[in-house]
């Protein structure tokens, strides 16, 4: 019971947010709300891909070579059948889209979870034990700072699968791309939660922690951690839409997700390769719904930043 | 400030040293050069010869010293693929690369600064936001797409601009340029283009918020009260200081153009740099990749180190505050 009344009396904003404001706040942003919902409607057609979708684009049997380069419903040639028309192989581009988002949100929240983990706990030792750890963490993420985070990217997942034979890079592609992402962004919540932590540390209730006889590892993850959390949710929800786009250029270079688990950017590599011959809309479809997931990511995300920290503006 | 730029000159160094080190590893552990080199069907005493001219039988630190004395010579090792000097590949490719992003830069800020500055000045008015809002689609667009938007719309639909490479180049002393041909000024337009769009945005965004800022201070208060009238508060006293954040920050855009120059040159076929790099991961052309990797940290290193210099040179509270906030 007490743990209940000591939750709630804690000043966590985003939570009281939740409860007070959050709803008539968004509601007053209709750019966000509209965001926010599609957002919404994107994430769960993702996530129900394989209830939505009306036919199984994996599923080689079910495909029919016949119906391969099928303009959309509404162009003229089209089939009521396949609503956005079919692919080369005669998969509906529809389900293939369905399946694709799943993969590239799936690839973008592993990514942006592992590069706030890394980040996290590398801010919160550099802030807190400081010294020597705190020189080497933030040395390493200056080294990194210099390239841009999707050159980083590239790199790592391009060099890494070049190294490869195909056997294992078909097995090995989404662990790469995550690893790659997750690598090249993790400095930047090393030092938002370290600039965090700087701040926090001074206070009275981390020296009273010190003084009953807590140690390091309890003070950073039970006390230092819950209240720099805000930041770091703002920060990462913008980072998934740069995770999600960095995931589409590399499997748009070739260096991301295979053709037989393909994202979105996957899709638009292969249906690049058809727009020459006329066959628009295996690649304008993928690309439109990759636009509209990282534009309402961020608008949302913008919102939400300055709603919760107009610091980080 | 001579500490800072120490500091500064060290982690320049550290980087290049990391990044020389990783480009060494992977292009003389993981890769085995005598099998490229001579093909599987040499004899032992070939192999044997080569690897000692190679330096290949000596320990790792001594390979590296050889390597890094190589690379100060301009030596960056023989394509696989090409079975030339990537030194000669970089140098054909490096035009195509440097014109793109010089087109894209000059676009970026052209466009981007007095949108940013139109849209801090009339904040209150209608067509002000709805350019910021405009700036979080272009912030969303990836390159790929809009390159590919564009491919659509301009040559497929109406046949005006070329879809890919460079069109005809004139040839001056070790430079290709296509800004002299009227088919190069028009293979330029889209690429550039799509380069352009997001950074575009991200100027505008940033002179948007820096205006802002320096509207709000002191000494644009004061200035009005002396009954300075609006365009002299805003062009002699605002601006001046808006740009300085912007130049040094329009360095950075130069990294990141290039880096994705890389995406764009996919797309159109732009015989760059990048195209070489993509094409270099595809075959496993390991000399070319750690080259390039070092080509891109040299020119990463090198533009941190200007850019900080610039700040320091631009503004001395900027200097004071990165020291503080490093320390």
């Amino acid at each position: 019971m007490s743990a209940v009344v000591n939750s709630k009396a804690r000043p966590w904003s985003l939570s009281s947010l939740w409860r007070n404001a959050f709803v008539r706040r968004l509601l007053r942003a209709p750019a966000a709300a509209v965001a926010l919902a599609v957002l919404v409607l994107l994430v769960l057609s993702a996530v129900f891909a394989p209830w939505l979708a009306q036919t199984n684009p994996y599923d080689l049997a079910s495909l029919d070579l016949l119906d391969s380069h099928l303009p959309p419903a509404f162009v003229a040639g089209g089939d009521p059948r396949y609503v956005l028309g079919t692919d080369s192989q005669g998969a509906d581009l529809a389900s293939l889209i369905l399946y694709g988002l799943r993969s590239s949100l799936l690839v973008g929240v592993c990514a942006v979870s592992l590069s706030v983990t890394l980040g996290t706990i590398a801010g919160l030792a550099s802030g807190y034990l400081g010294r020597w750890v705190d020189g080497v963490i933030m040395r390493i993420a200056d080294i990194q700072f210099t390239f841009p985070a999707m050159l980083l990217a590239l790199l790592i997942g391009g060099i890494s699968q070049s190294l490869m034979s195909n056997a294992m890079r078909a097995t090995l592609a989404m662990p790469i791309v995550i690893l790659a992402l997750g690598i090249s962004h993790w400095p930047h919540f090393a030092r938002l939660v370290r600039g965090a932590v700087l701040v926090e540390r001074q206070k009275d209730y981390v020296a009273a922690a010190r003084l009953v006889g807590r140690g390091p590892i309890f003070i950073m993850g039970m006390q230092l951690l819950p209240n720099v959390l805000n930041p770091i949710f703002v920060l990462a929800t913008l980072d998934i839409a740069f995770a999600i786009m960095s995931e589409a250029t590399l499997s748009f270079l070739g260096f991301g997700m295979p053709s037989t688990q393909p994202s979105l950017g996957t899709l638009i590599r292969i249906g690049y390769g058809y727009l020459f011959s006329g066959e628009w809309w295996v690649v304008i479809f993928p690309g439109l719904t990759l636009v509209l997931i990282l534009v309402s990511i961020n608008i949302f995300g913008d919102w939400l930043r300055d709603m919760l920290d107009p610091r980080l503006r | 400030m001579l500490a800072f730029l120490l500091n500064r000159l060290f982690h320049a160094l550290l980087v290049v040293f990391v990044v020389s080190v990783l480009a060494f590893i992977l292009g003389d552990v993981v890769g085995d050069p005598v099998a490229s080199i001579l093909g599987l069907d040499a004899t032992p005493a070939d192999r044997l010869a080569l690897r000692t001219r190679l330096h290949l039988d000596e320990p790792a630190v001594l390979r590296y010293l050889y390597y890094v004395q190589n690379l100060l010579h301009g030596d960056l090792g023989v394509s696989y693929a090409a079975q030339r000097p990537v030194s000669a590949l970089l140098a054909e490719r490096i035009p195509a690369t440097v014109e793109l992003a010089a087109v894209a830069l000059t676009l970026s800020l052209a466009i981007g600064v007095p949108l940013g500055v139109y849209a801090a000045v009339k904040r209150r008015q209608m067509l002000a936001n709805a350019l910021m809002t405009l700036s979080v689609l272009g912030v969303s667009l990836p390159t790929f797409v809009v390159g590919i938007l564009l491919i659509f719309c301009f040559s497929l639909r109406l046949g005006w601009l070329p879809s890919f490479g460079r069109g005809e180049v004139v040839t001056i002393g070790f430079w290709t340029t296509g800004f002299l041909t009227a088919s190069g000024l028009k293979s330029l337009i889209m690429p550039a283009l799509s380069l352009a769009i997001g950074q575009i945005a991200l100027v505008a965004r940033l002179s948007r918020a820096e205006m802002l800022n320096v509207l709000k201070s002191d000494y644009i208060r004061f200035a009005r009260a002396r009954g300075l009238k609006n365009r002299a508060v805003y062009f002699s006293h605002a601006l001046r200081n808006t740009l300085i954040p912007i130049i040094t920050v329009s360095g950075i855009q130069l990294g990141y153009l290039v880096a994705f120059a890389v995406v764009v040159e996919q797309v159109f076929q732009w015989p760059g740099m990048g195209l070489l790099f993509l094409q270099a991961l595809g075959q496993t052309d390991l000399p070319v990749i750690s080259a390039f990797l070092m080509v891109a940290a040299l020119f990463f290193v090198g533009i941190n180190l200007v850019v900080d210099l610039l700040y320091a040179v631009a503004d001395p509270r900027l200097r004071i505050k990165t020291l503080s906030a490093r320390s």
